[in-house]
């Protein structure tokens, strides 16, 4: 499980944070600041991965993080996580940041944080992961910003409008999972039914 | 990607002042957050953003509280709410106006509204119940995205005790017909088993429909769930194992439709999570591996491609194989991974390489020898990260021979090391492997003085403690005990003339202690010397005032002679009016106690430290003083249980509110029952055996038998586990074997390269052959165990009066006797039988160790029967001879009397009853000895089995049972004088308790003689529960509730519920009913009390109350240890359910 997600500048200057499990104000504060200095202390040319902070838990916790330009990407994980699978995700997180904002920047982060955490609430849910395909968070993150958008210029229309804009479903969003015999099937399960 | 972000983010301020670029333009120049941010990217002081976001939240405060403030307004302050909390600030004010717009808002409003609320509270915040209505209404909305929003925040966090509210909502979810909702609610219902696992039982069948989900996302997002149910009981679960492997093929064989690719691999999140859930389901079953095996090799074929998440599939394919059972064609394959991830000049494989050596290394110390350069590469590595996992490998290859390289260089990192976390951690390991495999008095002391000044005060308690604890008890040797003490007395003290100001308190503390206790041992030293140098610790600033009382308790001891006084009474005029209690009376006690010799020689015997203290828990010293008390009208004492009684009876107002209503009959009872989970919590720790003893002379403080040393980590070894465990068990081998250790230094001296290479080369070579040195080609035996054949130097001593066989040293004929350990088992396979009669005379020895309590089924081989093996005379088929008794799967043997035919040799009174499997204990080329016992009403028959496996007959066998708790009687009809050739001899003892111990075990020795020859003997030990010592106790209720009272001894514990039926408290008593042959003598809603007797007539009464899911239960009795014991076997006999 991720416990917690964790962008900060060079300067230690939080731009996001996100814990998936209940810490205090201050513990929280603490955290970011005892994982920027764990972090900043490393150098380039070393793993990605940390161990034992104090403050997130004991020997059973690890830090995962990037490095870009002038921002860390800190994932906090437990045991039950995949390393280089996380460091990928951060990867994912990244590309797809980068993909919203069309070249994202350090602003983009710091002007748009409900939007970025929008984007991070289609990867991980509850400290889960649940989407590690770009393409698909984006057409995610992208329908529910068409809906805002069609919202914002009916603002003024008749209520009635309004509503039947907002019921309005989501765009069918293929997969090309049923094709031909390709879906997945699962045997020896028909005693499920 | 990297190179993307790069070119865009360059420095804040300039941006913002600029204005122009693409990142500022997005955003409104005039936007309030825009303000914000751009006035605290201006500042330039902590100071300054304090007082800017105070102004800030004011602002924000006045505007959310308006009445005027529309919706779109308030979106805007709450995202400003939520940078001032990001940056520490607390914004307590907004959370109600968060949940107010998510409420209230339109969708895009609603958003940021569930957001600030996923950002602001948590599970337990009271405001969160405020939004279960929202939460409601949302996911009945027609709305896809509103749905998705309010599944998104109940998969955050939802108040545990509204679940059942919406449960219904999120389970219809599950039939959506977007794939993404049903994802979310998979998810969502995943957070609820984690928080509340008994709500969502029901739906157990909808999570194995939504593992069969057409789509593949929402069959994914079920695994969350399988894997943590799976990890929770793999057995439950078994049957899944084709279907997981099924799952698997296809994705590894590119089945998923092209999106699920990255980088060209085929879902690799996916695949690594099916790997994992395949690790727990295979792991200690064989059939189950045997379905993993091929998809195994396929994953590993396939992962070719160079990235690195293939690096990350055939890591967890790596962790799999080591995991599940063995097999030898995939373990050379996972073998080569791990070389080439060890080699990988990419950090992070690097990394990962080490960490799966060191999981291996146990089971296969040849990898470790094959990359011993790389590891000595690595141990100077500059990235700490590496260094440290590096240790840690070395760690778990530690062996006497290599010890004193490998804890220099864990003291080389310490001392460079900042980090508290490494530290505490590091410096544990160094202690347990000090105290397992120092060489030589000098190294130990020095090591752990290093250990005491890095760890400082970080460091867990127990390593001085445990130190200490050695000291006291000493070693076999009382010569080896003296120079140890002398040397650490010495050393200390010279330490003390050094600059003890530096030193960490702890480490002044143990200083202390030692020298209080030892430095009469030192003949040049003057004890006034050593009084003054502790007198000069009570000066420093630095000294705490818990360091100062071990000093003040060491000065007591030391206090003779002139000299000696007069430092005494110096420092107590300082003290003795000191301000902390403690040292006040500390330094009262060094005044009194300095000034009488004779007194203080009673109260601090010298080297004293080990001998039991009598405690008398009756306090009857003090009856002279209660019985003038009492004359001059003092009221008499009462009990604590018996004061809450009264009071409780006394008062005229039941302060519960909702009381039981029992019949009166039941009162005094209930009563009782009233009393037991909260108010007496005190009477256990009142009860009288447990007087404060602390700072009576330091070691009674330090008595830490409870103390387990496991470093182990879990998942990894598990089917070596007997094996390694033995080693945890500190059973020393007490033979050094000469043979053993050359072949040790041979194979270490192959090592090295034969072809000459350069010097700094030869350095390393020279370093790796010291720290590989053991792991030869024998080595994979003493690894196992950690533990070859050479002397364990701190061996703990035998506690338990050494058992009289020992000291007979009877040699009987290459004959390796049950509880020989597994340490001795593989000596045995290294070493010829000249070696095995020493074996065998050990072994008693060890036995009195291994019986001394719960610690002795730790890894050891001897016959323990579980509480569940008392079969209704069932013929029994286990054989196996005890040479194998390491192998964990009991073995046929075709030599053997098949328990088929024994169980006809039960005495005739005997076979009507239930008898537990019929054991095997220990056998030889003669003679085959097996046991089992039977439940009788009034005591419990220990049925011997002799079977004489010879061709001549044998005469006068004479069998003598011992046992520390049992008392033995012989069945006297049944004295056996011999056995003809092939034929049994039947020997029947009757059983009962003299002292409750979670198992008791019987030690016994048959000598014979053959008609021509020599007299011999075997050895043996039988070891069964308590639980077949516990009968059924009919008492009523009332004779229940006086009964209660009267008992002193009790324990308190929470256990888990069977909850499977509608009455879990009835399910639950049954189970134990039939499991431990208790009494239930009543259930009163939510209480049940139960009754037992251990044979012959001591009482134990439990009592259990459900309580938030679990049952608090409480046991009483007047027997000492016995509520301990049946609590634990209350405890087995429910997680065995």
């Amino acid at each position: 499980m991720i416990k917690a997600i964790l962008i900060f500048n060079n300067h230690g200057k939080p731009r996001l944070s996100k814990f998936y499990e209940h810490y205090s104000e201050d513990t929280e504060q603490q955290i970011i600041r005892e994982t920027f200095h764990l972090v900043s202390k490393r150098d380039e040319n070393v793993c990605n991965f940390l161990e034992g902070g104090m403050l997130i838990g004991g020997s059973d916790y690890r830090l995962i993080y990037r490095h870009y330009a002038t921002l860390y990407f800190v994932f906090c994980v437990d045991s039950s996580e995949s390393e280089l699978g996380i460091l990928d995700l951060i990867q994912v997180f990244v590309e797809t940041l980068d993909k919203c904002f069309e070249n994202v920047c350090e602003l983009d982060l710091i002007f748009h944080v409900d939007k970025v955490h929008n984007i991070l609430a289609e990867m991980v849910m509850g400290g889960m992961v649940l989407e590690t395909n770009m393409n698909e968070i984006i057409t995610q993150v992208d329908s529910q910003n068409k809906m805002e958008k069609s919202e914002a210029g009916i603002a003024g229309a008749p209520a009635r409008a309004v509503s039947a804009v907002k019921n309005m479903n989501l765009p069918e969003m293929p997969r090309n999972i049923n094709i031909g015999d390709i879906s997945i099937k699962v045997p020896n399960l028909s005693s499920f039914k | 990607m990297s190179d993307v972000v790069e070119k865009t983010l360059t420095a804040l301020p300039s941006l913002l002042s600029l204005d122009s670029h693409s990142g500022a333009t997005k955003l409104s120049s005039t936007s309030k957050l825009g303000n914000l941010i751009r006035g605290i990217t201006e500042l330039t002081s902590k100071h300054e953003e304090e007082k800017l976001v105070q102004r800030e939240l004011v602002s924000i405060k006045e505007q959310v509280s308006s009445p005027n403030t529309s919706m779109r307004q308030m979106k805007e302050l709450m995202v400003r709410a939520i940078y001032c909390e990001m940056l520490g600030y607390e914004t307590s004010f907004s959370y109600i106006h968060a949940i107010k717009l998510a409420q209230q808002g339109t969708a895009l409003e609603k958003r940021v509204g569930y957001l600030a609320v996923s950002l602001f509270l948590n599970e337990s915040h009271e405001l969160l119940l405020l939004l279960v209505n929202t939460v409601l209404k949302d996911l009945q909305s027609t709305n896809l995205i509103e749905v998705c929003m309010a599944l998104t925040v109940v998969g955050q966090m939802f108040p545990k005790d509204m679940i059942p509210a919406i449960l219904p909502l999120v389970e219809e979810k599950l039939n959506h017909p977007k794939e993404i909702i049903r994802r979310k609610a998979v998810l969502a219902l995943y957070k609820f088993y984690l928080i509340a696992p008994n709500q969502v039982q029901h739906i157990h069948n909808k999570f194995r429909k939504a593992l069969c989900d057409k789509d593949p996302g929402v069959m994914a997002a079920s695994l969350h769930i399988y894997l943590q149910m799976i990890q929770d009981n793999p057995e439950g679960y078994k049957d899944l194992t084709a279907s997981f492997v099924t799952i698997l093929k296809q994705v590894v064989g590119g089945k998923l439709p092209m999106d699920f690719n990255y980088h060209s691999v085929p879902a690799p999140w996916l695949q690594i999570q099916l790997l994992r859930i395949l690790s727990f389901l295979g792991k200690n079953d064989q059939s189950s591996s045997e379905i993993i095996y091929e998809v195994l090799d396929e994953s590993l074929r396939r992962a070719e491609i160079n990235h690195n998440i293939t690096y990350a599939i055939l890591y967890e394919c790596v962790k799999c194989i080591y995991t599940i059972h063995p097999k030898s064609e995939l373990l050379e394959k996972a073998a080569k991974c791990i070389g080439n991830f060890v080699l990988s000049p990419k950090m992070n494989l690097k990394y990962l390489g080490l960490k799966a050596l060191t999981y291996v290394v146990q089971q296969d110390p040849k990898l470790a020898l094959q990359h011993q350069m790389t590891i000595i590469e690595c141990l100077d590595h500059p990235d700490l990260i590496i260094k440290r996992e590096t240790l840690e490998l070395l760690f778990r290859i530690t062996n006497a021979q290599n010890v004193t390289v490998i804890v220099e260089k864990m003291l080389e990192f310490l001392r460079v090391n900042k980090d508290d976390y490494t530290t505490i951690d590091l410096v544990g390991k160094v202690a347990e492997l000090a105290e397992k495999y120092a060489p030589d008095n000098e190294w130990f002391i020095e090591t752990m003085s290093t250990v005491f000044s890095v760890g400082g005060d970080v460091m867990q308690p127990d390593i001085p403690n445990s130190f200490l604890k050695l000291l006291s008890e000493g070693f076999d040797s009382v010569e080896e005990d003296r120079k140890l003490r002398l040397f650490a007395v010495d050393s200390y003290v010279s330490l003390l003339q050094g600059e003890p100001g530096k030193l960490p308190q702890r480490f002044l503390q143990v200083i202390s202690w030692v020298l209080g206790e030892y430095s009469y041992l030192s003949e040049e030293l003057e004890a006034a010397t050593v009084l003054r140098l502790l007198a000069k610790l009570l000066d420093m600033k630095s000294t705490s005032s818990e360091t100062k009382s071990w000093v003040l308790v060491a000065m007591t001891k030391l206090c003779e002679g002139g000299a000696g006084v007069s430092v005494a009474q110096e420092v107590c005029e300082t003290y003795s009016s000191s301000l902390d209690t403690v040292l006040r009376q500390r330094a009262q006690e060094l005044q009194h106690l300095s000034q009488d010799c004779e007194l203080r020689a009673r109260v601090l015997p010298r080297d004293a430290g080990l001998e039991p203290l009598e405690v008398d828990s009756s306090l009857s010293f003090l009856d002279g003083f209660v019985s003038e008390a009492l004359a001059a009208g003092a009221a008499p004492y009462k009990p604590p249980h018996q004061r809450q009684e009264e009071l409780a009876q006394s008062k005229a107002l039941s302060l519960e509110p909702y009381g039981l209503s029992l019949p009166i009959s039941m009162s005094s009872c209930s009563i009782a029952d009233r009393q037991s989970p909260t108010l007496l919590s005190v009477s256990s720790g009142l009860s009288g055996d447990s007087p404060d003893l602390s700072h009576k002379g330091g070691s009674t403080t330090l008595k830490l038998d409870g103390v387990k040393r496991v470093w182990g980590r879990e998942g990894y070894l598990s089917q070596r586990e007997p094996v390694e465990e033995s080693a945890h068990v500190e059973v020393p081998s007490p033979l050094r074997s000469p043979s053993q250790q050359g072949e040790a230094e041979s194979s270490h001296s192959q090592t090295p390269a034969t072809t000459p290479t350069p010097q700094p080369e030869q350095e390393k070579q020279q370093l790796a052959s010291s720290l590989f040195v053991g792991l030869g080609s024998h080595s994979s035996v003493c690894l196992m165990g950690k533990s070859e054949p050479t002397t364990q130097r701190f061996r703990r001593k035998a506690k338990g009066p050494v058992s009289p066989s020992a000291a007979s040293e009877q040699i009987s004929n290459s004959l390796v006797s049950t509880p020989s350990t597994a340490n001795d088992l593989l000596c045995n396979n290294l070493l010829d039988s000249s070696v095995t009669s020493e074996l065998s005379v050990s072994s008693p020895e060890q036995t009195s160790q291994l019986s001394q309590g719960p610690a002795a089924a730790n890894g050891t081989c001897d016959v323990e029967l579980t509480d569940g093996d008392v079969k209704e005379s069932s013929p029994s088929l286990v054989g196996g001879n005890s040479v194998v008794a390491a192998d964990p799967a009991p073995h046929e043997d075709p030599d053997r009397p098949e328990g088929l035919c024994l169980n006809t040799h039960l005495p005739a009174e005997l076979s009507g009853l239930c008898h537990s499997e019929i054991t095997p204990l220990c056998s030889n080329q003669s003679l085959d000895l097996s046991a089992c016992h039977v439940q009788k009403e009034d005591s419990l028959a220990l049925v011997v089995f002799i079977y004489n496996s010879s061709d001549s007959d044998i005469q006068q066998i004479l069998l003598e049972l011992d046992s520390d708790e049992l008392e033995v009687s012989c069945v006297c009809d049944s004295a056996v004088q011999g056995a003809r050739s092939h034929s049994v001899a039947v020997c029947q003892y009757s059983l009962t308790v003299k002292r409750p111990s979670v198992h008791v075990e019987v030690v016994g020795m048959v000598s014979y003689q053959f008609p021509v020859g020599t007299p011999q003997s075997v050895q043996f030990s039988y070891k069964l529960p308590l639980t077949g010592f516990i009968r059924p106790l009919t008492v009523s209720t009332e004779e229940y509730g006086t009964m209660w009272l009267d008992f002193s001894h009790d324990t308190k514990q929470k256990l888990t519920l069977i909850s499977d039926g509608q009455e879990p408290l009835a399910d639950t008593l049954n189970v134990l009913k039939k499991k431990l042959q208790l009494h239930v003598v009543e259930i009163i809603g939510m209480e049940g009390i139960v009754a037992c007797r251990l044979l012959r007539d001591q009482p134990c009464l439990m009592h259990c109350r459900l309580h938030a899911g679990t049952l608090s239960v409480w046991l009483r009795s007047p027997v000492p240890d016995l509520p301990d014991c049946l609590m634990y076997h209350c405890q087995r006999a429910l997680q065995e359910h």
